[in-house]
Parts: structure tokens; sequence; C-alpha cells
């Protein structure tokens, strides 16, 4: 059992989560007709043997969506914060308090 | 190479079996090669077979970072079927059927082709009607596929749950008679030797840890082991795909790595005749009896990226719950033994073999679930698609572009979730 240090609900088991795959892709806005940059976007996938940034949404808890370093490997986690780059800055000031 | 026959294994039972070559060498490897096969699972294997005997090209190499027939080849269910849907798979599917039903006479070797018939359930009327547009796709491309009814299942496999509390009650199935299991070490032990015997080097211990170019043009590749030179190297190299093509500048491919378990039971007498699975939301599930007497079985991959050959918990819980909702009289048997291979699964469910950007490196990958099956027609049309550096006709659909071109075979109608193909 993997188990993920969800930022919201503390630790618990992987099957708490369902995977969302790489979350190292920057999509191109919606209305993009660059048919290149949606190519890659959607197709194209480093699959890294070794430190991997995934998003799991925690859908039997929190039901956030979070971004997990995880080694595909070992399968060691490094760390897990939100998805929402506005909730993890909150966060992360909130934690510097 | 002394053949194998009848009279050799008289002969040798009576002699303290002391007559018996090795099946192949280990070679230094050479300086250089015409062709360099990367990747000693089932598809390299093949693949070098193919180049030797129908291209007549012998100065060829298999280069192996561990052990031939170490990889998938050696860790999956030995499912061989050709029931696929979509243009490209049918045909393809189909011929490697035909390549297993000769391919002990073949190879001189018993592959333990065993064509027991696959049996695929279906649990709704709405299935029934998928069911019955797969079995017609399937005859109308002259494959063999007969509908079986609840009765007709029942006759075939009797202890399956036909009972009113079934979680999925069985309302019937597709009946493939000429798919079965074929024995996976000797698969690759087989082409190994017959290779062998053509000349071809099988070079094991020599992990590829890059790959030369000038220009726009593959040189070779270096490995542990040194560098070898060749103008042609072909990838098959199965879950470690990507790791293979970064090493040419290619850094982002359609692929995921991800690990699917199969599990072995003790042995027990003769108690399922066929290969049967089901697959539904809530349970995905196939099982077989080997000839030991194991059940062997398997269902869903453990579901993140991974490279590590060894498997999760979850996913024993999934499978041993499918198992039982499927033949409730397995509940008291043991396991004796599971473990995982790594899968290269890609963005559309569909195999790539292909050329690539670069000249002289040829590109076999994206097996996901199937690639057992498909391992003489995927050696057969790699073979001819090095030779003749343009693809074979059973392999013209399965391009590296297609994804760009928006020509993706989607067999399962997933979309781009390598994870749910
Ligand atoms: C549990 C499980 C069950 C399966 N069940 C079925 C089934 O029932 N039916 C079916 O059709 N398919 C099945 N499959 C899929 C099938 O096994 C694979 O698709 C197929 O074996 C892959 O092709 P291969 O045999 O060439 O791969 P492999 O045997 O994995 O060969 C690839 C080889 O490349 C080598 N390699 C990797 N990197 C390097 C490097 N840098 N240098 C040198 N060598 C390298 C590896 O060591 C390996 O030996 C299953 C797979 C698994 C894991
Ligand atoms: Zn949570």
């Amino acid at each position: 059992m993997l188990r993920i240090p969800c930022p919201f609900c503390g630790e618990r088991d992987h099957t708490e989560f369902s995977y969302g795959g790489d979350a190292s892709i920057d999509y191109p806005p919606i209305d993009s007709t660059d048919e290149k940059a949606w190519f890659e976007a959607v197709f194209l996938r480093d699959n890294p043997r070794g430190p991997h940034k995934e998003l799991w949404q925690h859908n039997n808890g929190c039901r956030m969506w979070i971004v997990v370093e995880r080694d595909t490997m070992t399968h060691e986690i490094f760390s897990a914060v939100p998805a929402h780059p506005g909730v993890k800055a909150q966060l992360e000031k909130e934690a510097a308090k | 190479m002394t053949r194998y026959s009848a009279w050799s294994v008289i002969k040798n039972g009576l002699t303290g079996q002391k007559g018996w070559d090795r099946a192949w060498r280990d070679p230094e490897p050479k300086e250089s090669y015409d062709v360099i096969i990367v990747g000693a699972g089932g598809h390299g294997l093949a693949t070098a077979y193919y180049l030797a005997k129908e291209h007549g090209m012998r100065n060829v190499a298999i280069l192996e970072k561990g052990y031939l027939g170490g990889g998938s080849v050696g860790r999956n269910t030995t499912i061989v079927r050709s029931n696929y849907m979509l243009p490209g798979n049918t045909e393809f599917y189909e011929f490697s059927v035909k390549l297993w039903e000769q391919l002990s006479h073949e190879l001189n070797y018993n592959v333990m082709f065993s064509q027991r018939g696959q049996i695929v359930l279906y649990h709704s009327p709405a299935a029934r009607d998928a069911a019955a547009r797969r079995a017609n796709t399937m005859r109308m491309n002259g494959i063999d596929a007969e509908m079986l009814t609840r009765d007709q299942v029942r006759e075939r496999v009797p202890h399956l749950d036909f009972s009113d509390s079934a979680r999925f009650p069985i309302f019937g199935a597709i009946l493939q008679p000429r798919a079965g299991t074929v024995r996976h070490d000797a698969v690759a032990w087989g082409y190994a030797r017959a290779a062998d015997s053509l000349g071809v080097d099988i070079i094991q211990n020599c992990e590829v840890t890059g790959i030369t170019r000038e220009g726009g043009q593959v040189t070779g590749v270096e490995t542990t082991r040194g560098v070898i030179k060749a103008n042609k190297v072909g990838l098959a190299v199965a879950g470690n795909t990507s790791r293979l093509t970064a090493m040419a500048g290619m850094e982002r491919l359609p692929i995921e790595s991800h690990k699917l378990q199969a599990f072995v039971s003790e042995p027990l007498k003769p108690l399922l005749d066929y290969v049967v699975a089901y697959a539904l939301p809530g349970g995905h599930f196939y099982i077989s009896q080997s000839d030991k007497g194991g059940m062997v079985f398997g269902g869903d991959l453990d579901g993140y990226n991974s490279y590590a050959q060894r498997g999760n918990l979850p996913i024993y819980e999934d499978v041993a719950g499918c198992a039982v909702a499927l033949m409730p009289c397995l509940k008291r048997v043991r396991l004796l033994r599971q473990w995982a291979g790594v899968m290269d699964m890609s963005m559309d469910g569909t195999p790539i073999i292909s050329k690539t950007p670069m000249d002289g490196l040829y590109l076999n990958a994206g097996w996901c679930y199937g690639g057992f099956k498909a391992t003489p027609a995927s050696g057969w049309c790699f073979a001819s698609t090095i030779a003749r550096d343009e693809p074979h006709e059973l392999n013209a659909l399965f391009t590296l572009d297609r994804f760009e071109r928006g020509l993706q075979i989607d067999e399962k109608g997933a979309g781009p979730a390598p994870k749910l193909h």
C-alpha cells in the first residue's frame, strides 16, 4: 500500500485516492487552436524511472486534487501539496505564520 | 544445432541424458553488426529470428541487460486470442494466431500451444448486444467466434457461479475456440535457440546505456560491455521504452510504464478446461488452469506509473474478490506465487511497430496487456520493417505519428489514458 500524506487529511492509504497521471503537463489555454501544443499535452509523457510529479484526487476523503512527488522505481513519496496554486499559496502562508 | 525429436528424447533417456547440446551460445559481442535488437524478450528474439530466417540477415545481435526471458515474456499469463474489432488489430492478431499454430514445428521446439478456447462472459442484455457485434465482426474477418447461451456456458464451465445470488449474473459468452495458452518460457527459449542456430548473437548481461548517432543517423549503441556499432537499431524493451528513446534524444512518447500482477494457486486436479475472462465496471479478471494444475489469474493494473517489478496489496484483494465472485469453489484455495511485470501502456491501447524520426532507429513498443499473444506477428512485422526500411502491410497502421494525425486505434474507446487500456 502506498501511504499518501494528504495536506488536508494526513497520511492515508492510496486506495482512498484516484490517480490522475503526470502533473507536470502544461495544458494550452482552453480556446487555443495550437494543434501541436494540444498534441504534446494530451499524448506525450516523460514517463521517468525515478521522481515523478503526479496528480491524485482524495475522493474518499477531502475530495481535493493534490500533486504527489513519488519515485516510480522505489515508490518512495517525497511530497504532497494541493494541486490548486491558490490553495497551495494560502497553505504556505499559513504555515509561515 | 541437433534437432529435437521423439527419437532424441528416447535415445537420451536411455543414455543418461548425456547427449544434449547447449541450446544457444554465449558469444562475446563483435565490434559491429548489421542490425542490433535491444531486449531479449519475446518480441526481440522473434524479430531476430525472422530477420535471419525471412530476410537472410544473419549478422544480427540481441542485447539483453539481464537474462533472456527475464522480462514480461516470462511473467505473463500466457493467453493467446484474436478477438479484436478495429482494422489494424483484427488482421494483425489473427495472423499471430496462425503463426502460433505452426510455431512448434517452425522452431523445432514444443511451445505447448493449447487451443483450449477462450470464453469471455457477458452479464447484461446490453453487453450481449456488444458481444454479438464483436463476434460478428470477428466472423466477417474470417476469425472463429461463437455466441454461447447461459446454458452452453454452464455445460463447458460448470464451476462458475450460476446461482441467483451471483455477484455478476452470467447471461452468456463469446467463445473463440482457437484461442488458448502457450508455455511462455518455451517461446523465449524456442526463438532464442532457433535464432542462435541461424547465426544471431544473443548477448546477455549487456545493458544498453546510450544510442550513438551522427546527424540524423543511428551508428550504434553504448553498452556495459563497450560500444557496438550498427546502422540499424531496433528497440524491443517493452516497459523500458521511454528510457531507451530518451537515449536517442526522443524525450517524450505516447507511453506510460505501469505494472501488472499475476497470481498462481497451489496445483489442483483438472477443474477448468477453458480460458475464462470477464470485464465490466467493477470487475476485470481472467483465469486459466496450467498444465501443472495451478490456477493462473490476473486482473487490473496497479493503477499508477511504476517501473518496479513487484505488485501492491490492494490488487490482491481486488483480484481475489473477482476470482471468488466468478468461481466460489476457489474460496479456500491457497495462493502459491504472485509477481508483477512492467507494461508499456500506450495512449490508445494499441502497439507501435514503426520507423522513428531518426534514420536507422526502429521502435517496437506500447504492448499493454496484450503483447504476449502478439509475439510471433510482432517479430515478423518488426523484422520486415527493419529489413526493408518500410512497414509491412500488417503493421502499417501501428505508426508512432498516428497520435499527432488523429489516427489512434482505440479498441476500448477509453481515450488518452494509458491506465485504462
Ligand atoms: C502479469 C502480466 C500478465 C500478462 N498477461 C498477458 C497475456 O495473458 N496475454 C498477452 O498477450 N500478454 C500478456 N502480458 C503482456 C506481455 O507479457 C508483454 O506485452 C510482452 O511480453 C512484452 O514484450 P517482450 O516479451 O518483448 O517484453 P520483455 O520480456 O519485457 O522484454 C524486454 C526486454 O528488454 C530488456 N531491456 C530493457 N532495457 C534494456 C536495456 N537498456 N538494455 C538491454 N536490454 C534491456 C529487458 O530486460 C527485457 O528482457 C502480460 C504481462 C504481465 C506483466
Ligand atoms: Zn484529503
